[in-house]
């Protein structure tokens, strides 16, 4: 094993344990096969690595694979000869990567914000709560939220936006066109990968409007979830937030439920 | 692995030892993807969960062997694939392989 001259004795458990808490990305490899089982390298994102698999060039060739799985955040088993040789399967590693949380930004501080930032958090996002309103863009309101920013949501995307892909999520609760068409213009130039905008099919009818006005194209509002959520006959704030956490689950997941997009029946049962 | 943090930690302030299981590998359907954690400690409690809560009591076992030296670190493999008639198996049909060992790293 590796670093027991180190002056602690679990030092890659110990960087692990911080990097976790501090919301870092980070992949673990673990020998769970062959000579060395029980070996550990742990690999940030800049290269930098703790512990050893036991040999100089096998640490080299996994610390770069692992690079790779917590890029795109993949974990699994890989195999290879005890120096790190392709095709040979004296030794399996366990990569694991350990990504930073999701991030669900949601414009609007109204009710329906209390409960899917609740909802939210169960699923493990960091949620930001952003209004350009003082009076009501408060953490008081809003105890669940890891950040309550008063700002326009415009101002706030050119901010954050560059940070927000795939795995995170834009809701534009506002029921305002003066809030969610710049919200929705902004988010449409991230790379965000869920879009919602809550308001009824015909408030939505307006918005396309005046999206088009901001020079939206249809082919960016195909990326727009609205009326936003599943076809589950939500009523309260507390059913609505589920059925948009449990959209944003099937986008990712590509399975077929009904988004109320994609139906024309009344939202509320 | 993060939700089982505030546990190991407080554990290992007891100066207690702590073994750490996770899920590496699965056939079929499972409840729970690879990396998938939980941990024991020596006085047998346990924090986090690898499966659907078909298997864990045999992990504590595992976890404890390890932890006393009567069983090396190793992968422990659950399913109805196994031979034995009793083996421990998941309801969901699938087979999960668990890595077991003491957190010594």
């Amino acid at each position: 094993m590796s670093g027991r001259a180190d002056s602690s004795a679990t030092p890659v458990y110990d960087a692990l344990d911080v990097a976790l808490r501090a919301d870092e990305p980070v992949a673990l490899a673990s020998v769970i096969g062959g000579k060395g089982i029980g070996a550990k390298l742990l690999v940030r994102p800049s290269g930098e690595t703790i512990g050893s698999l036991g040999d100089p060039d096998l640490d080299r060739v996994v610390a770069r694979d692992a690079l790779g799985e917590l890029e795109a955040g993949l974990t699994g088993t890989r195999h290879y000869g005890k120096h790190g040789e392709a095709r040979e399967r004296d030794v399996e590693v366990f990569i694991e990567s350990f990504v930073r949380q999701p991030h669900m930004v949601i414009f609007g501080a109204v009710d329906f914000t209390a409960s899917l930032g609740r909802a939210a958090k169960l699923l493990g996002y960091r949620v930001t709560v952003c209004d350009a309103r003082e009076v009501f863009a408060t953490p008081q309101r809003f105890p669940m939220a890891d950040e309550v920013v008063c700002d326009w949501p415009d101002r706030y995307l050119v901010r954050v936006g560059p940070s927000l892909g795939p795995r995170d999520a834009v809701c534009v609760l506002t029921h305002d066109t003066k809030f969610d068409v710049p919200a929705i213009v902004g988010a449409l130039a991230t790379d965000v990968g869920y879009l919602g905008a809550m308001g009824s099919r015909a408030t939505h009818g307006k918005r396309v409007i005046r999206l088009h006005e901001a020079g939206v194209t249809d082919e960016e509002l195909t990326r727009v979830m609205a009326p936003i959520g599943l076809d589950i006959g939500a009523r309260t704030p507390e059913e609505t937030a589920v059925s948009i956490c449990a959209e944003i689950i099937a986008n990712r997941t590509g399975r077929a439920a009904p988004s109320l997009r994609d139906t024309d029946g009344p939202l509320h049962a | 692995m993060k939700e089982i943090l505030n546990d190991i930690d407080r554990w290992r302030t007891q100066g207690q030892r702590v073994a750490v299981a996770r899920v590496v590998g699965l056939d079929g359907s499972g409840p729970r993807d690879p990396g998938a954690a939980m941990a024991v400690s020596e006085n047998g409690e346990v924090a986090g969960s690898v499966s659907g809560g078909c298997v864990e009591g045999a992990v504590v076992t595992e976890a404890l062997a390890v932890l006393g030296g009567t069983k090396e670190r190793g992968v422990v493999t659950f399913g109805y694939s196994d031979d034995e008639a009793f083996a421990v198996g998941l309801t969901c049909g699938g087979t999960i392989h668990v890595f077991v060992e003491p957190l010594d790293w």
